[in-house]
């Protein structure tokens, strides 16, 4: 009798499951299909999880809206793992298999690059969501992406230094491909901003305490700042370790630092921390009349109410992605991939997270050097820095 | 060089060289009384910090300590009852690829349980940049709080060794099994309670560099690398050579950032235990004619 009972049951569950995939839809609308190559898991899931939930989030919204031109979004999220050789088999699988027809992410420098030949060949689309130069210089025709450049944080930061009357400074970065990248970027640029490095240390990211090394350049009475530029843990240690030491420098650190539970976990110690990154993060003080003011609040309060979680600037690189994409095929009111791509190429002043994204065939980046604020700590909350 | 620089290398030494002491003390524990190394050591001080942080959220921060302390000694005893206990005449390399495996299964379970974000407990006096002023440097007051609770265990343990019926019995069960189990002493009872008591060691170490190092899920790993570094630089098995060994490795790690790049830190300390194991493979301070004896 229970025998019977349960296979009725799953009998008609699978009933039911048929009938619903089978249910015709609306409109009898085409659907859009879209892949993204994202690190959910592994060790830069901090930038591919906040990433694929809100490219999701996002995609749930956009169908539940009715679509785009009446076409809904199928969304294939491949979890990468900020694995290299994951992504170039995804990209395949998506390019060949699923016919996609743009690719989100992946989520790292590094991942991107190893498809960016891939996505040329396949004619595909690809808006990278990851930070290097390199992805757009020189410009692939069909690869674009979301993230401010790196090269734009050092001369934001460099910038500052000037109006502030630095010249003479201490580098220290974490041995990660971000923290090596920071610091070539650093010493390259300097000289055109007539700064001087006097000294240059890099830590493991694993690092657990670096008051030796800060008992080191403190003693150069000449070092006027320090500049730190990882994405571990070690950029709280670094504040705090400074701040024991008693040295009363200005601390400068990266984009990578764009994360309030680094400010939690230095506590105090994050207190007048100076750094570029996108809007996104002081969002509720910007003045009224700032063009990215309403998307970027929406964008955060719609993250925060999904996920209880705060909204950072690495889920923004996504929230751009997508709707960029979403906004092209708008634009070129077609799903033809050569359509849609000429239209991303085309696209101005289109107000994202990231900053107003002008794009042109020469630019696939779209931002300039304004699209980064500086920010500073103030009670333990982000804020705009400005003296 | 300036004397100040030299008292703040020197104390920037004594930081690390006690949290690597604390660390090498509950591995010494272990191997005292099964003659093996536990590898999972890095874990119990991950598991004391994250346990303890997750509790503070409800409870004042010496009863999160101690409730800490407490479960995670918990966990140490059934990890050995369910893994270890039943094993008959483990070997040596089994016992090391069993101790590797749990350390992979705690620190996954840990990954899933807190995520991959950094944690910290508050600092137990002050707070981030307060400072003592001592001897014209400036050093932070959860580095004495470290200091101090080294040594108190280290005292502890040297009386409960030499003074208690159970710490005589685990001196026994490390002398001679057999001879031990003629006497009638439970040696699997002391094996169980080795882990219990390595484990909150483990913890209580985990609870007080947490403010300095942070709480990681993947943080016991590097510290457990270093513990085990110094441990063998002063001889398994003793706990006051440990605590000479950290502290000099530690110290030599601090200055040797004043001459070389700090990112070569590492692999002096590296070299050091090199060169140790080919020059006094008993450590600096073991007996040779003790460590001839044991079969690891």
């Amino acid at each position: 009798m229970k025998r019977f009972f349960l296979s009725t049951v799953t009998l008609l569950a699978l009933w039911a499951m048929a009938s619903f995939f089978t249910m015709p839809t609306a409109a009898q609308a085409k659907t859009i299909k879209v892949g993204a190559i994202l690190a959910e898991s592994g060790g830069a899931s901090f930038l591919g999880g906040p990433e694929a939930r809100t490219i999701k989030m996002l995609a749930d919204k956009i169908n539940a809206d009715g679509g785009i031109n009446g076409d809904t979004i199928e969304l294939i999220i491949k979890d990468s793992g900020g694995n290299p050789e994951k992504a170039i088999s995804f990209a395949k699988q998506l390019i060949e298999e699923d016919k996609v027809l743009a690719i989100l992410g992946p989520s790292t420098s590094g991942e991107t690059m190893s498809i960016k030949k891939i996505c040329e060949d396949g004619k595909t689309i690809l808006l990278s969501c990851a930070a290097a130069e390199v992805i757009v210089n020189p410009v692939g025709k069909y690869v674009f992406k979301t993230p401010q450049k790196d090269s734009y944080a050092v001369k934001k930061i460099y910038m500052e230094m000037n109006k502030m009357g630095i010249s003479k400074i201490a580098v220290l970065a974490g041995n990660t491909g971000f923290g090596k990248a920071g610091k070539e970027q650093l010493e390259a640029i300097a000289p055109e901003f007539g700064i001087e490095i006097l000294a240059a240390e890099v830590y493991d990211k694993a690092a657990t305490d670096l008051s030796a090394v800060i008992a080191k350049i403190s003693a150069n009475k000449d070092i006027q700042a320090v500049v730190n530029w990882s994405i571990v843990p070690a950029q709280a240690i670094v504040a705090k370790n400074i701040r024991q030491a008693g040295w009363n420098v200005p601390i400068f650190q990266s984009h990578g630092f764009g994360n309030i539970k680094y400010v939690e976990a230095a506590g105090v110690a994050a207190e007048g921390i100076i750094f570029p990154a996108g809007r996104l993060l002081v969002a509720n003080t910007l003045p009224n009349d700032d063009p990215q003011k309403n998307v970027l609040i929406q964008y955060r309060n719609e993250y925060e109410a999904t996920f209880k979680e705060p909204a950072s600037t690495f889920g923004g690189h996504g929230y751009d992605a997508i709707m960029i994409l979403a906004e092209a095929i708008k634009k070129a009111g077609s799903t033809d991939p050569e359509k849609v791509r000429d239209a991303i190429e085309n696209l101005k002043g289109f107000v994202g997270t990231g900053g107003i994204f002008n794009f042109s065939p020469e630019d696939h980046n779209g931002l300039d050097i304004d699209s980064f604020a500086m920010l500073t700590v103030k009670d333990g909350k982000f804020a705009l820095y400005t003296k | 060089m300036t004397s100040q620089l030299f008292i703040q290398y020197l104390f920037a030494g004594i930081t690390y060289g006690s949290i690597y002491a604390i660390v090498a003390i509950g591995f010494n524990i272990i191997y005292n009384t099964t003659g093996i190394i536990n590898f999972a050591q890095g874990e119990f001080v991950m598991l004391g910090g994250m346990i303890a942080i997750s509790l503070h959220a409800m409870l004042p921060l010496p009863l999160a300590i101690g409730l800490a302390v407490i479960i995670t000694m918990i966990i140490g005893a059934l990890i050995e009852i369910i893994f270890i206990r039943w094993l008959k005449n483990p070997s040596v390399l089994r016992m090391i690829i069993i101790t590797i495996g749990l350390s992979i299964l705690i620190r996954e379970g840990a990954l899933h349980i807190w995520g991959e974000g950094v944690r910290s407990l508050p600092y137990f006096n002050g707070n981030e940049i307060s400072t003592l002023r001592i001897m014209g440097t400036n050093i932070s007051p959860q580095v004495l709080w470290v200091i101090g609770s080294c040594s108190v265990i280290v005292a502890l343990l040297s009386l409960f060794f030499k003074f208690t019926s159970l710490g005589q019995e685990m001196r026994a069960c490390a002398a001679n099994r057999l001879a031990a189990t003629l006497c009638g002493i439970s040696t699997k009872n002391m094996v169980t309670f080795s882990f219990m008591l390595s484990a909150g060691i483990g913890a209580l170490a985990g609870c007080v560099v947490s403010p300095i190092t942070y709480t990681q899920y993947d943080g016991g790993t590097p510290l457990a690398i270093k513990g085990f570094t110094v441990a063998v630089l002063g001889g398994l098995g003793n706990s006051m050579a440990a605590v000479i060994a950290g502290l000099l490795l530690g110290i030599i790690e601090a200055f040797s950032v004043s001459v070389v790049p700090l990112a070569f830190q590492d692999a002096i300390s590296i070299a050091l235990l090199l060169t140790i194991l080919f020059i006094r493979p008993h450590g600096l301070f073991g007996s040779k004619e003790a460590a001839g004896l044991k079969e690891f």
